[in-house]
C-alpha cells in the first residue's frame, strides 16, 4: 500500500462554514481495490469530507491526489469523468423515469453522440449501448427484473440497490457510498456486505456508515473523525481499541 | 350537425397549433423553470426570417425548417446569454427568481423594436403553400381543407418526433432527468447547462413551426406589431395550464381541448367573448386546480 499508488489521497483538507470549521487539516488514502470506512459521531465532519471529494464543497486548503497524481478537486460536472461515482444518502432517484432510466442517467458522459446528432435523430445506435451497459449494470446488483418499473413505486432497499447500479454504470475507479446501509432490515444488510466486498474486486470503495457491523465487516481501513479533524485511523481493529474513539463514542471529550 | 361538425374541425386545428406554443412553453419551464415572455416575440422573428425566405420564392418545405432552425438559434442564445448568468445570480435563494422573467419581458421589448426596426410596416407574407379551400362533402363546403390537413399532419410529425426525441435519445433522457433535479443530474454526469440549452433550443423550433403556421391558418400576414402572436402566446400558455404545464402530453391535450371550446364559442357565443374565455379559463384554473385539468401522473418535487 505505498503512498504514491493509492487510488485517492487527500491531504490538509480544511473546510469552513462562514465561522465554523467544520474540517482541519483533514487527511485520507484509499487504496486500489480497498473498502475504506469512515466513520464518527453526528456532526463529525464525515459528509462534509464526502461532499469536498466529489465537489458539492470546495475546500479552503488541500491537496487531491489521484492515482499519484495531484489535480484540483473535482467539480460536480466533471466527477464521473475522473472515475468517481457517488451515491447519495437521500438515494435521489428520479421517480418519473423508469429504472432502467434512472441508470442510463449514469453513463449520459459516455454519449459519443452530440447535441445536433442527437436533434436529427442518429444516436439511436449510441443510446442502445448505453441501455444494454445499464441493463449490465442492472444486474450486477441483482435487480434486473426491476428495469421497466417506475422508480417511484420502489421499495426503500431496492432504491438503494438501483442508486448503487446508477454509479456503477460509469465504470468508477472510486465509489463512494452515503451509508449504503442505511434504513435497511438485516437481510438486506447480509447482502449489501457482501455486495460491497464484491465490488472492491473491480474498484475502490469508500463509505460514510453509521451500522458499526457493516462498517467492522467490510472495510479494510477505517478513518475516525470527530470535530472535523481525524482522531484515529487504520485496521478495524486497531480503531476500536483506541481510546480516543472509545472517548468520542462515549462523549467522555475529545 | 353540419356546423358543429365544421366548429370542431376548425377547434382542433387551432387547437393543434397552440399545442405546439404550448409545448415550447412547457420545455422552457422545465428546463429552467422561467416563464418565457418573449416566447412570441421569438417565435414572430422566426416567422419573419420563414416569410423572407418565401419572399424570394423558396419553397414552404425549406422555409419552415429554416425558421425551426431560427428559432432554435433564438431561443439558445437568448438561454445562453440572457438566461444563464441571471440564473446563476439567483441560484438557490429564489428571491431573485422573477428576474429572469423580467428580463424576458426586456427581451420580448427588444425583438420587437429590432423587428421595427428591420421591417419597419412591411408586413411579411406566409401564403398557404396548397388550397385552403375546404373540400366539397355531398355537396356542402366543409371546414376541412388540403391546408387543415397539412397542418395537422405537419403537427403530428413534429409530435412523434419530440416523442421520439424525449423517449428514445440519451438527449431526451437527460432533458427529463435535468428538469425533475439539475443537482443529482449534475452529480451523475449529466452536462446540464449544455442540456438546458438544448432544451431552449427545442422550445424554440416549436414556437417557430406554431408561428408560421398559426400565420398560413390564420392571415397569412405578419407584422412587427402583430396581435395574433400575442395571442399565440396566451393561447399557448393556456394550454400549457390547463396540461399542468409540466407535461408535454398535458399541453398537447390542453391545446385541443383550448381550440376545440374557443372555436365553439366564436361560433355559437360570439367572436368578442374569445379572448376573455381564454382568460377566464386559465384563471379559473390557476385558483381552483393549479395542477391542471387534464390528469398528469407522477408527483413533481417542489
Amino acid at each position: 500500500m505505498s503512498t504514491n499508488t493509492a487510488a485517492l489521497r487527500v491531504e490538509g483538507v480544511t473546510v469552513s462554514f462562514g465561522g465554523l470549521r467544520a474540517l482541519n487539516d483533514v487527511y485520507c488514502e484509499i487504496g486500489k481495490n480497498e473498502v475504506v470506512g469512515l466513520i464518527g459521531p453526528n456532526g463529525a465532519g464525515k459528509t462534509t469530507l464526502f461532499n469536498a471529494l466529489c465537489g458539492l464543497v470546495r475546500p479552503d486548503h488541500g491537496k487531491f491526489f489521484l492515482d499519484g497524481h495531484e489535480q484540483d478537486f473535482p467539480r460536480t460536472d466533471n466527477l464521473v469523468d475522473i472515475g468517481i461515482a457517488r451515491t447519495l444518502q437521500g438515494v435521489g432517484l428520479f421517480g418519473e423515469l423508469t429504472v432502467l432510466e434512472n441508470v442510463m442517467i449514469g453513463a449520459q458522459h459516455l454519449a459519443r453522440t452530440g447535441l445536433i446528432s442527437a436533434a436529427l435523430a442518429r444516436n439511436g445506435k449510441d443510446e442502445k449501448r448505453i441501455r444494454e451497459r445499464a441493463r449490465v449494470a442492472l444486474e450486477r446488483v441483482y435487480a434486473g427484473a426491476l428495469a421497466d418499473r417506475r422508480a417511484d413505486t420502489l421499495s426503500y432497499p431496492d432504491t438503494k440497490r438501483v442508486a448503487i447500479a446508477r454509479a456503477l454504470v460509469s465504470e468508477p475507479s472510486i465509489l463512494m457510498l452515503d451509508e449504503p446501509a442505511g434504513g435497511l432490515g438485516t437481510q438486506d444488510i447480509e447482502w449489501m456486505n457482501l455486495l460491497i466486498r464484491n465490488l472492491s474486486a473491480q474498484m475502490s470503495v469508500l463509505l460514510v456508515e453509521h451500522h458499526m457491523d457493516v462498517v467492522m465487516s467490510v472495510c479494510s481501513k477505517l478513518y475516525v473523525l470527530n470535530f472535523g479533524e481525524v482522531i484515529s485511523s487504520g485496521s478495524a481493529e486497531t480503531v476500536r481499541r483506541d481510546p480516543a474513539v472509545i472517548a468520542a463514542y462515549l462523549g467522555t471529550g475529545a | 350537425m353540419f356546423q358543429f361538425i365544421n366548429t370542431l374541425l376548425i377547434g382542433i386545428t387551432a387547437g393543434s397549433i397552440y399545442s405546439l406554443m404550448a409545448i415550447a412553453i412547457v420545455l422552457v419551464w422545465r428546463s429552467t423553470r422561467v416563464v418565457n415572455f418573449a416566447q412570441g416575440g421569438l417565435a414572430l422573428a422566426s416567422s419573419f426570417v420563414g416569410a423572407s425566405i418565401l419572399a424570394r420564392e423558396i419553397s414552404f418545405w425549406i422555409a419552415l425548417p429554416l425558421a425551426m432552425f431560427a428559432g432554435a438559434l433564438f431561443s439558445a442564445l437568448t438561454e445562453y446569454f440572457l438566461l444563464r448568468p441571471l440564473l446563476k445570480r439567483s441560484g438557490d435563494k429564489g428571491e431573485e427568481i422573477f428576474l429572469p422573467i423580467i428580463a424576458t419581458l426586456g427581451l420580448l421589448g427588444i425583438i420587437k423594436t429590432i423587428l421595427n426596426f428591420t421591417y419597419g410596416d412591411r408586413i411579411g407574407s406566409i401564403p398557404p403553400p396548397i388550397s385552403d379551400r375546404g373540400f366539397v362533402v355531398s355537396g356542402q363546403v366543409i371546414a376541412l381543407s388540403p391546408m387543415r390537413v397539412l397542418i395537422l399532419g405537419i403537427v403530428l410529425v413534429l409530435m412523434v418526433l419530440l416523442t421520439y426525441l424525449f423517449q428514445r435519445t440519451n438527449l431526451g433522457l437527460s432533458l427529463r432527468a435535468s428538469s425533475y433535479a439539475p443537482e443529482i443530474s449534475r452529480l451523475a454526469g449529466v452536462r446540464v447547462d449544455l442540456i438546458r440549452t438544448a432544451g431552449w433550443a427545442i422550445s424554440g423550433a416549436a414556437g417557430a413551426a406554431a408561428g408560421i403556421l398559426q400565420t398560413t391558418n390564420g392571415s397569412g400576414a405578419i407584422s412587427p406589431e402583430s396581435f395574433e402572436f400575442s395571442l399565440l402566446l396566451v393561447f399557448g400558455f393556456v394550454a400549457a395550464v390547463i396540461g399542468g404545464i409540466e407535461s408535454l402530453i398535458g399541453a398537447v391535450l390542453g391545446g385541443l381541448t383550448l381550440g376545440i371550446i374557443l372555436a365553439f364559442i366564436l361560433m355559437y357565443i360570439g367572436g368578442s367573448l374569445v379572448f376573455f374565455s381564454a382568460f377566464l379559463i386559465l384563471i379559473v384554473i390557476l385558483i381552483v386546480r393549479p395542477q391542471g385539468i387534464i390528469g398528469v401522473k407522477g408527483g413533481r418535487r417542489a
